[in-house]
């Protein structure tokens, strides 16, 4: 079971990076943030039930598309704003845009977007922790896309070899931009097998049901931890927008309408919220109240992000070389 | 104080030791550190005395490079060993995008040092894939140090000083030089990164090496001066930073400059000098840029046609008959030895 102060708490961490991204989304237009964003609109609560109750020396590392999991494992919103505004109170003061989001004492430690190349970096995290003698996990989160390139295999090979506590999220969001996962990867192919072929136990869980990921993983972690052992977990999930920036492209019909619609009714925010007021844990007022708190934090985070000063030449001669 | 004579990778395996002795979080990696060869003997045993510290790898070069930068955000300081540069290229990505970036994609909060080690092979039928120096492609990328020691004193002091340093460190070192002899220094000396060195100080013509070319150019240095020429020696030791003042400063004095590639001088580490040599001395009167390398095609494996591809010192000689107008007597006995651009010495048997 899970306590009603955890069950709220989920959803409103779910709450806070749709509500994050929809402002991005909607002020994106005003060309004050200028540089590429990947949405995670759709995929809350795979970050969110992944990273819930995670300690701040776990660390968590993740690839273009990342802002959720930076914000599930507590990263600044003030520096993510001014990180996506170029400001120097950005969490890269400006240097890496929305690509390249950290949070030092969140235990959020990095991003790339060049795709798997996320996973050894993260693999060698667990290794300093191994050779640091240090319990603390690793969670790598990765797309279905980054499970084709080499890394990918090299890494789990390592970890399961070298038995380090990490944690290997895929979130299978069927799509590599506009390449679809059928034209990508052969249907007799099998993730989690693949896994084990290498020594690591692994789980399917539906990406968003967020409770199921919560309590699993819970236990994953526990298990990763006991046994000083990898794992492979798979979630399956949807983004709702484009790739990169902030519409929707549905109408460029690379998704089917069935399965858009399939998932829009699977939306993990809509569904919890649904599931919390027939149990009564809250009703529309409280729901209200909590979306209103979290949105007036965000108009001052915002705020606060456009007001800060721009990074000046200085920054850039520490970094000269030739 | 009486000078010790050693071996380069000798000097290399004592400066590793060292390190790792004195600094806890060092740790060397790479696949057969730890065999019975140990890396050219650079490597030879210390995993007997470092346990857990000297680490055998899966091949998997760019996961590697990555688990080694996962190291050294968290403190730690790896060192990774190639045999042969071209290995490293599977690794392009994460040196490119993640080593080369991190210190500054993290807004210069999380430092990432390190050192990889990047041997060039050459002759004995090294060919296409076994050969190659690269150091351009690496020198290309800032945030990084590249470095080119070429005598047993250099790499002491260079090893040394890169363990120092918060900046990630690629060190090139030549398969030939492993097996040349020179002054040791003491364990603790280190060199200045970034600073050329003058080898040998001349008057009439500058030559500028780095790493196996320097051997060439102090080769080429003694012919020339059987034909009554001075030529000043610069070993460039650094690439990147590189130091252009004490190229700048020989060529105004010699107003003769030839610049020696290890590879390919086309896009070559020669072209970056000559064209900032060109850009800086555009002034000066009468002065001369030339510069070597490699013959422009794979290199062959067999001995006959290597030996038409590789820059020998003859070469060299040649290039500065021209440049100075003059007209050598007899230069042709000075026509290389036979094993030249084959073996490193003539007790060299192989196999790489």
């Amino acid at each position: 079971m899970i306590s009603k102060k955890i069950q709220i708490k989920l959803l409103e961490e779910m709450l806070k990076i749709r509500l994050t991204e929809e402002m991005i989304a909607k002020k994106y237009y005003e060309q004050k943030m200028r540089c590429p964003i990947h949405l995670s609109i759709g995929q809350e609560a795979t970050a969110t039930g992944v990273c819930f109750g995670l300690k701040d020396s776990d660390k968590v590392f993740s690839a273009h598309r990342s802002h959720a999991h930076y914000i599930a494992k507590g990263g600044s919103i003030k520096s993510l704003l001014s990180e996506l505004h170029g400001k120097i109170s950005g969490c890269a003061k400006g240097l890496g845009g929305s690509m390249h989001l950290l949070d030092l004492n969140k235990g959020f430690s990095g991003a790339v977007p060049i795709v798997g190349s996320s996973i050894p970096i993260a693999t060698g995290t667990a290794w300093a922790n191994k050779l640091k003698k240090l319990n603390d996990l690793v969670i790598i989160f990765l797309g279905d896309g980054a499970t084709e390139e080499g890394v990918f295999f090299e890494s789990l090979d390592f970890a399961s070899l070298k038995k380090l506590k990490i944690l290997f999220v895929c979130e299978n969001n069927f799509f590599s931009v506009y390449s679809p996962i059928d034209k990508r990867q052969s249907k007799k192919r099998n993730l989690c097998k693949i896994a084990n072929s290498l020594g690591i136990k692994s789980t399917f869980i539906d990406g968003n049901d967020i409770e199921n990921i919560y309590l699993k993983t819970k236990q994953i972690k526990k298990y990763i931890k006991k046994n000083s052992e990898p794992f492979f977990l798979l979630l399956n999930t949807f983004r709702y927008i484009e790739h990169c920036g902030p519409n929707n492209d549905d109408h460029l019909k690379y998704r089917n309408i069935n399965t858009i619609k399939f998932w829009e009714k699977k939306c993990p925010i809509v569904n919890y919220q649904k599931k919390l007021i027939k149990r009564k844990i809250l009703d529309h007022k409280k729901l209200t109240k909590l979306k209103k708190k979290i949105f007036n934090t965000l108009i001052k985070s915002f705020k606060y992000a456009e007001e800060q000063n721009f990074p000046t030449k200085k920054i850039l001669n520490e970094f000269i070389d030739a | 104080m009486l000078k010790k004579i050693k071996k380069y990778s000798e000097v290399i395996k004592e400066t590793l030791d060292y390190n790792l002795k004195k600094n806890k979080k060092v740790v060397l990696m790479g696949l057969g550190v730890d065999d019975p060869k140990g890396i050219f003997g650079t490597t030879l045993n210390l995993h007997k005395k470092y346990k857990n510290r000297v680490f055998d790898l899966p091949t998997a070069e760019n996961g590697f490079t990555g688990f080694a930068l996962g190291l050294s955000i968290n403190g730690m300081f790896p060192v990774i060993t190639h045999q042969r540069v071209e290995f490293s290229l599977l690794a392009f990505e994460q040196f490119v995008n993640q080593i080369a970036k991190w210190n500054f994609m993290t807004g210069g909060k999380v430092s990432n040092p390190m050192i990889i080690r990047l041997i060039i092979g050459r002759g004995w039928g090294q060919g296409p894939q076994h050969s190659q120096s690269l150091e351009i492609l690496f020198s290309h990328i800032p945030g990084v140090n590249v470095l080119t020691p070429s005598t047993p004193q250099s790499v002491r002091g260079l090893f040394n000083s890169s363990f120092k340093e918060k900046k990630p460190t690629i060190i090139f070192e030549h398969r030939w030089l492993h097996e040349t002899y020179g002054n040791s220094p003491k364990l603790n000396y280190f060199t200045k990164i970034g600073k050329a060195k003058i080898l040998k100080s001349g008057s009439d013509i500058t030559l500028v090496g780095f790493s196996y070319s320097v051997i060439n150019c102090l080769e080429s240095a003694k012919i020339l001066k059987k034909f009554n020429i001075s030529a000043e020696v610069i070993d460039l030791q650094s690439l990147r930073p590189l130091d252009i003042n004490t190229i700048l400063k020989s060529a105004k004095k010699t107003k003769n400059i030839i610049i020696v590639d290890n590879g390919w001088s086309f896009y070559g580490i020669s072209a970056e000098i000559s064209a900032q040599v060109a850009e800086k001395l555009c002034n000066l009167k009468n002065l001369k840029i030339d510069r070597l390398g490699n013959k422009n095609t794979p290199m062959p494996s067999t001995k006959s046609l290597a030996k038409l591809c590789y820059v020998n010192p003859y070469d060299i000689v040649v290039s500065a008959e021209k440049m100075l107008n003059k007209k050598f007597k007899n230069l042709k006995k000075f026509k290389l030895k036979e094993y030249y651009a084959d073996q490193p010495n003539k007790n060299f048997l192989g196999p790489f």
